[in-house]
């Protein structure tokens, strides 16, 4: 078998590695710490806001290389391709080989940077100290500024963490499925609670370092971008609504910047305990919606579940619109009094067009063109505002206004 | 008309000078006409007089400074012209700035919007290809073509980033040039030659295989990555066979029968096989080490589900004095220690000046479970009730089993309810002496977390030396 390795080129293993690190969603560059290389010493910077390169036909952006070290792997999680008892073609990186491919493409201006992550060989703390050789050769040994985000190994040492962190942007842990009983059916190896404590012991390390110490200086900086998470959506039986209380109470417990959804998709030799279906992207992107209205638009998640029958997010509208149809006796709001809390509960009024809102009022009272110039989607807001010259007419029942914004039912096609 | 032609490289400064000039020559925007680079030659316009110097240094907005900076680079011929108009009405119109719904200010707004999104497609989308190196620094070039005058403001962003090599972006009206650390302009030759590099075939390879055939989403890249850009992208002529072969892919996988698993599979997983779950021990954990394993696996109330672990007692097996908190808060629960936030460093200092030394005491709480409400970036602390006291009285008497301290300090409610049975008059029975329900000695007092939300400073010092006062009391009783 090492021999069969051995043989791979470089572009073979970067096409196995690559395709084997596809299904995590998270490709984020932003955030974090200030840096370039105008110095001359090094190569990169960082900015504080992501750049997408390059864009694939599945609509994701490209922001990072985004490969596994190894996509070998002594675990079974049912739902990834990687799993020990999938028979997909294997292969393993040199560090060296990672640390050139990085560069490389970061001096093509490819790249912001890596995205490491890796099955388990041996053991989590190798796994995990390998990981951590790749980030420090490319700080250490070659001044590489760019973004480095790795992914940790839930059960490695947490002194391996510490020095990740030290090297990385961004650190993550994939909580992988919503509920615990998902993650023991599932990912048989794995456990939520050890997952939870690595995610506490970031956080925790995080807080330790930017505090000052007693001589006023602070340590070096910790995974400056925060961390990250990722759950696979549709491979298990949980609702949108239990989807969006584990992440309120994954935001609001480790300070998480994101929580990434992924759509459960087909993946090469598949498990026989998970059939294939069509991967449920617009339950994704209502998720990553009700995701923005909890953390951006002041709303509760047992708000966003009121008005999501059954727990599931209506796919027909969008969960603010659905939560505004479902509370129209709030409506409809006065833009020109409304305070902003109140503002950003309007269908079609973001967070960007609400401050141009408030900014505008000061001087005058606003009108239905100007709140078109400021960016609003006024086909939905119509219904929803008054301004000095509109007035909608009287709210019409339930269905008739849904029935305003969803679109027309498709006929139901095979895959 | 007076005629102003600005220059290619430093065209933004140029106006903002010439704007100044006219602005402070009182000269209205209907007597300007703009352009760039050789004036157009205006029949009607008469010779123009020199203007006199600018003399008050004109104000404006922050807001308009940065407006003007990005807009200036817009490909409309109008830029100028209309940028030169908002700043005539600036002086009479305070506010004008912020008005978001003033035409001309909107619109200029949206050209200043059209150059960042073309300054950062810029910043995305340049593709350096490796040439011939002049010195010891490694050396790139790039063919691109925006839509605005992008490179001149963005050409810093590559010096930046790419401060170890040199580098040249060709565009069709403007090249930049960084060697040895410095940035220069000049004006373009026709466009360069600049061969492909072999590591542009990875780079395909990447784009092909990170791309996932079952979520065909074309219309989300071109909104992103729109077709005008695709010519100077080495992996845009992939896009084509990718989008038509991706249905029979996804569809190839779904079909395709699950295999057996190869043969290391099953030694892998016999060695990982862990012995199922140990049962809940039919016997009482004897040793406090085996009552922290054993709280590991505590199910008796719901309280463990969103709790990161559960938070056991700490201190010397053969402590005299136990004190018993409520339960674990926020950073109990991230570090699984007991009294390490907030709550905790008040008790430090309260027991530091009572004499009290905590690590010869058993620190505990009644409730091993982090409680709490999640609200935004913070969870909201929330009392245990009665029931899960009443489940996590079982460990509380396990360990007092196993200490058997000579004093139980039940620090607020909820200790003492787990205790006595009985939460009621806390404040009364403060500094007090009585027996737990089984009959142990026991002083009772308050929990730092409450003196910590008192609002008043004072009453808070106060407070505290009071809590002192208590432990106290327990360090001389135990002494005796």
């Amino acid at each position: 078998m090492m021999n069969a390795m051995a043989r791979l080129s470089l572009d073979q293993k970067l096409a196995i590695l690559s395709d084997a690190a596809k299904y995590d969603a998270s490709c984020a560059s932003s955030g974090g710490q200030r840096r370039d290389s105008r110095d001359g010493k090094g190569i990169g910077s960082t900015t504080g806001s992501g750049i997408c390169h390059a864009y694939a036909p599945d609509g994701r952006c490209i922001s990072l290389l985004k490969i596994l070290m190894t996509n070998f792997c002594i675990y079974d999680c049912a739902y990834c391709v990687n799993r020990v008892s999938s028979n997909v073609e294997r292969a393993r990186f040199t560090p060296e080989e990672v640390v050139s491919l990085t560069l490389e493409f970061y001096r093509r201006n490819y790249i912001e940077g890596l995205f490491l992550s890796s099955g388990i060989i041996r053991s989590p703390d190798e796994t995990m100290a390998d990981m951590v050789r790749i980030a420090r050769s490319l700080r250490r040994e070659h001044g590489f500024r760019g973004y480095v985000h790795l992914k940790t190994i839930p059960d490695a040492d947490p002194l391996l963490v510490e020095e990740a962190g030290l090297y990385a942007d961004r650190l993550s842990i994939n909580v992988e499925l919503p509920t615990d009983p998902s993650v023991a059916a599932y990912a048989p190896e794995k456990s939520p609670q050890r997952i939870r404590r690595a995610m506490a012991h970031v956080r925790a390390t995080k807080e330790a370092r930017s505090e000052k110490t007693h001589t006023g200086r602070r340590g070096p900086k910790f995974a400056p971008a925060g961390q990250s998470t990722q759950m696979i959506v549709g491979a298990d039986g949980a609702t949108d609504a239990t989807i969006l209380t584990t992440s309120t109470r994954l935001y609001a417990g480790y300070g998480l910047k994101r929580v990434y959804y992924s759509a459960f998709s087909p993946i090469p030799d598949s498990s026989a305990a998970l059939p294939l279906v069509k991967p449920p992207l617009m339950r994704e992107h209502r998720l990553y919606q009700a995701d923005w209205l909890l953390r951006f638009y002041g709303f509760d998640v047992k708000e966003i579940a009121s008005a999501a029958p059954g727990g599931n997010l209506d796919l027909a509208v969008d969960p603010k619109l659905a939560w505004a149809l479902a509370n129209r006796h709030l409506f409809p709001v006065d833009v020109n009094r409304a305070d902003r809390e109140t503002l950003l509960r309007i269908p079609g009024l973001g967070t960007k067009t609400v401050g141009r809102v408030l900014a505008t009022r000061r001087h005058r009272t606003l009108r239905w063109e100007d709140l078109q110039r400021m960016g609003a989607n006024l086909r939905h807001a119509r219904p929803f505002i008054t301004l000095l010259d509109w007035r909608p007419r009287a709210l019409a029942d339930e269905e008739n206004l849904r029935a305003r914004f969803a679109p027309p039912p498709e006929q139901l096609s095979l895959l | 008309m007076r005629a102003i032609a600005l220059p290619r490289i430093g065209t933004s400064k140029a106006w903002r000078a010439e704007a100044r000039a006219l602005l402070s020559a009182r000269v209205p925007p209907e007597a300007v006409s703009w352009s760039l680079g050789d004036p157009a030659p205006d029949l009607f316009a008469a010779p123009s007089a020199p203007l006199p110097e600018a003399s008050a240094a004109i104000t404006v907005p922050q807001a308009f400074v940065q407006l003007a900076d990005c807009a200036v680079w817009h490909s409309d011929p109008e830029r100028f012209a209309r940028l030169y108009a908002l700043l005539w009405r600036l002086p009479a119109e305070r506010g004008l700035m912020s008005d978001r719904g003033d035409p001309a200010l909107a619109r200029l707004e949206r050209m200043a919007r059209e150059v960042r999104r073309d300054r950062h497609k810029m910043t995305a989308f340049v593709r350096f290809r490796e040439i011939e190196a002049h010195s010891s620094r490694r050396r790139f070039a790039a063919w691109f073509e925006p839509s605005h005058f992008t490179l001149e403001p963005t050409a810093p962003f590559f010096a930046r980033r790419f401060g170890d090599m040199d580098w040249s972006i060709f565009t069709p009206t403007l090249a930049a040039h960084f060697e040895a650390g410095a940035l220069r302009f000049a004006d373009p030759p026709p466009r360069p030659e600049i061969a492909p590099d072999a590591t542009e075939d990875l780079w395909r390879t990447y784009f092909r295989s990170i791309f996932n055939p079952a979520r065909l989403k074309p219309k989300a890249m071109q909104a992103e990555m729109p077709k005008k850009y695709w010519r100077n992208l080495p992996e845009a002529a992939l896009i084509p066979e990718m989008i038509a072969g991706a249905q029979a892919r996804a569809r190839e996988m779904a079909e395709a029968a699950p295999t057996l698993a190869p043969a290391r599979a099953a030694r892998i997983r016999e060695r990982l096989a862990k012995p199922e779950a140990p049962p809940p021990p039919a016997e009482r954990p004897s040793t406090l080490p085996a009552l922290a394993k054993a709280l590991e696996s505590c199910r008796r109330c719901p309280l463990w589900e969103d709790a990161t672990q559960p938070v056991p007692g700490e201190g010397p097996p053969d402590a005299p004095l136990m004190l018993v908190g409520e339960a674990p808060g926020d950073r109990e629960d991230l570090t699984g220690r007991p009294f390490v936030g907030p709550a905790g460093q008040l008790f430090d200092r309260a027991a530091e000046a009572a004499g009290l030394d905590r690590s010869r005491a058993w620190i505990t709480n009644a409730v091993k479970h982090f409680k709490f409400q999640p609200r935004g970036k913070r969870r909201l602390h929330q009392n245990p009730d009665s029931g899960e006291i009443q489940h996590c009285r079982w460990w509380l008497e396990l360990e007092r089993e196993i200490v058997s301290p000579r004093l139980i300090v039940a620090m607020g409610a909820t200790a003492l309810e787990s205790l006595t049975g009985d939460r009621r008059a806390l404040l009364k029975r403060r500094g007090g002496f009585e027996t737990t329900s089984d009959g142990a000695p026991l002083l009772v007092t308050v929990h730092p977390s409450w003196i910590l939300r008192l609002p008043d400073p004072a009453q808070r010092e106060n407070e505290t030396a009071r809590f002192a006062d208590d432990l106290r009391l327990a360090v001389r009783r135990i002494a005796v």
